[in-house]
């Protein structure tokens, strides 16, 4: 599913280049739930844009589904994330003054499905995240945990082969945060291949394989028992 | 994600914050509106303009000369010769002498001012106005200097009320006329019209107003084509008998007519220029409004980056907004300068003119300044790196 080599990103800051990512070469397959875990500036947030395709790297290799992608251009990426990849992100990040359904709909109307259908898909996906009461509030009129299930709907819609989590928890109390673990682990017992961002060693551990990053550089790789 | 879509979301944004997408539309609205009113109120002055000019008739020629010409010589019978050895582009002409005095009704204390007219017989061919009563000047009175009038309708009704006036007497320059005829009324019988003069032979003007300079004269060529050549023979004898150019002064309707057509052109573009700065400042508050909602949307940006929005879509997104914004203001412009235009008509300011092409015209340039000021800030947001985007606050 996730094929790195020798992937690293470089940001020249004034004089000094900083190592962003060193050297990282990552083998993740089709239907694993894996957590990154690593100190704050570690490089989890950079490691998250080059997974999901929102940057190339300053050299080395990522092939995402079988896809070399670090040559691509900013609209082959955008297309890319748009069919391969789901989004969830600390911030919930919906768009305020859409519906849940509307927020939900949103990927699909960039990859040009007709709305009929686009409705029938979003409410299929709320269903499964259990907000199908709700779907026509806007994301002001829902806590913090629905706001959260409405973004892992939204990253759901398109069926992607990969759903990429900068921590999903991070705004929730501890009982949302429960809940939306528990979602995850269910859409990774439906075989959907789940990398989750973390700093949180507890959310980390309810995955099945943890990444541990420091420096740029992967310092720990294990299954959870 | 095709236009239709775009379209949804641009309604959408803008209906989410109405106030501003209003205040922002103001800038459009004033400008269509000022446009399409500038441009009805320089056709309509022009409507009423040139009806008057135009009822004076296009064979009308007046010839002015200045009082202290040069050859003193010249009478009025050498124009007529003149107007009768052309008579192929001349039909009539009348010379005028004009003066604005009180004259006093010959059987009661009644008074009125009036203008004098002393003229010819011809005059009445000239100025389309014959007598509803009695009878006009004709020329036997010119050679006898007779002491008669033509009054008009409103004269008449000063000095003598409600009573038949031909038959009575007024007192002009303590001088008695006899009055001979009414002139038809034309323009309802009102003060400061053509009903309101008295006209009376040259002969007996030149004497009575003590005033034997002519400076008027009125030619009517015979046909509206013979105009130009009338014109031309006109010019040569006046050159040839006064030998400067600065002595008189012809005029006809036609070339008034030309004369107005250029004085809108220059009026239309200076109100062109005026409406053109107006839209531009709107166009201004468009893009200064939109790059402060980029900025405020930079996050919701880096969201539709992020799951895959291309360039393409957000800079259509942007831009449609732009487009809705400035169509919905130039409509509105168009409905508000309309009503404008119609009121100031109901209110008898100047006559209501709907131009098609300038109502399209305005609204085409508000769509115009539309995508030329949404293009700046919509080319910024789709510019936008996503990652930056989503990290902004
Ligand atoms: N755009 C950038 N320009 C310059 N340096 C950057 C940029 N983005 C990240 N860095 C640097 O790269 C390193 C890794 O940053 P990154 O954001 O990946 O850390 P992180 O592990 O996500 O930290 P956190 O847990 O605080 O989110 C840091 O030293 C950071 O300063
Ligand atoms: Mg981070």
């Amino acid at each position: 599913m996730i094929q790195t080599d020798h992937l690293t990103k470089h940001y020249q800051m004034g004089d000094n280049i900083v190592k962003a990512l060193d050297d990282v070469t990552l083998h993740i397959p089709k239907g694993s739930f894996v957590s990154i875990v690593g100190p704050s500036g570690s490089g989890k947030s950079t490691l998250m844009n080059q997974l999901g395709c929102l940057d190339i790297p300053t050299s080395g290799h990522y092939r995402l589904d079988g896809i070399e992608v670090s040559t691509m251009n900013d609209n082959q990426l955008a297309e890319i994330r748009n069919q391969k990849i789901g989004f969830v992100f600390q911030g919930f990040d919906l768009i305020s003054k859409l519906t849940a359904i509307e927020n939900v709909e949103l990927p699909l109307i960039y990859a040009g499905v007709g709305s009929r259908q686009r409705e029938m898909r979003a409410k299929e996906a709320l269903d499964k995240v259990g907000l199908s009461e709700r779907i026509h509030h806007i994301p002001a009129e829902l806590s913090g945990g629905q706001q959260q299930r409405v973004a892992i709907a939204r990253a759901l819609i398109t069926n992607p082969p990969l759903i990429l989590a900068d921590e999903p928890t991070g705004n929730l109390d501890s009982h949302s945060g429960q809940e939306i673990m528990g979602l995850f682990k269910s859409l990774y017992q439906n075989g959907n291949t789940i990398v989750i961002i973390t700093h949180d060693e507890h959310i980390a551990e309810q995955a099945q394989r943890i990444l541990r990053i420091l420096d740029g550089r992967i310092v720990e790789d294990r299954e959870v028992s | 994600m095709g236009i239709f879509q775009a379209y949804k979301m641009a309604i959408k944004s803008i209906k989410s914050n109405k106030v501003r997408s209003f205040l922002t539309m103001l800038g459009v609205i004033i400008g269509v509106a000022a446009v399409i009113m500038a441009v009805a109120l320089a056709q309509g002055s022009t409507v009423s303009i040139t009806e008057q000019i135009s009822s004076l008739g296009t064979e009308l020629i007046t010839v002015r000369v200045t009082p202290f010409n040069t050859n003193r010589d010249i009478t009025w019978e050498d124009f007529q010769d003149f107007a009768d050895d052309n008579s192929d582009v001349f039909s009539a002409m009348s010379p005028l002498i004009s003066s604005q005095t009180t004259v006093k009704s010959g059987i009661s204390t009644n008074t009125v001012d009036t203008t004098i007219n002393g003229t010819t017989a011809d005059y009445e061919m000239i100025k389309k106005q014959g007598v509803q009563e009695g009878r006009y000047i004709g020329d036997i009175d010119i050679d006898f200097r007779q002491p008669i009038a033509v009054i008009g309708t409103y004269t008449a009704a000063e000095l003598f009320g409600q009573e038949e006036a031909v038959g009575k007497t007024i007192k002009l320059q303590n001088r008695l006329f006899t009055v001979v005829g009414v002139l038809t009324e034309l323009e309802g019988g009102n003060q400061g019209t053509v009903d309101d003069q008295i006209i009376i032979p040259l002969s007996t003007a030149q004497r009575v107003l003590r005033n034997t300079r002519i400076t008027n004269y009125s030619f009517l060529a015979s046909s509206a084509d013979a105009v130009d050549q009338a014109i031309e023979k006109l010019k040569s004898y006046l050159l040839e008998i006064y030998g400067d150019e600065s002595m008189y002064r012809v005029q006809n309707a036609e070339q008034m007519l030309e004369t107005l057509d250029s004085v809108t052109g220059t009026m239309m573009t200076v109100l062109g220029g005026i409406a053109a700065i107006s839209l531009l400042v709107g166009g201004i508050g468009i893009m200064n409004i939109m790059l402060v909602s980029v900025t405020e949307r930079t996050r919701e940006i880096g969201i539709r980056k992020a799951i895959g929005a291309k360039r393409k879509n957000i800079l259509t997104q942007f831009l449609i907004e732009a487009l809705i914004i400035t169509g919905i203001g130039g409509i509105a412009g168009l409905l508000l300068g309309c009503a404008a235009i119609w009121t100031l008509g109901r209110l008898g300011v100047v006559p209501s003119v709907y131009s098609p092409f300038w109502m399209v015209f305005s609204f085409g340039i508000s769509l115009l300044v539309g995508v030329i000021f949404g293009m700046f800030p919509a080319n910024k947001a789709a510019s936008l790196n996503p990652i930056a985007a989503l990290r902004h606050e």
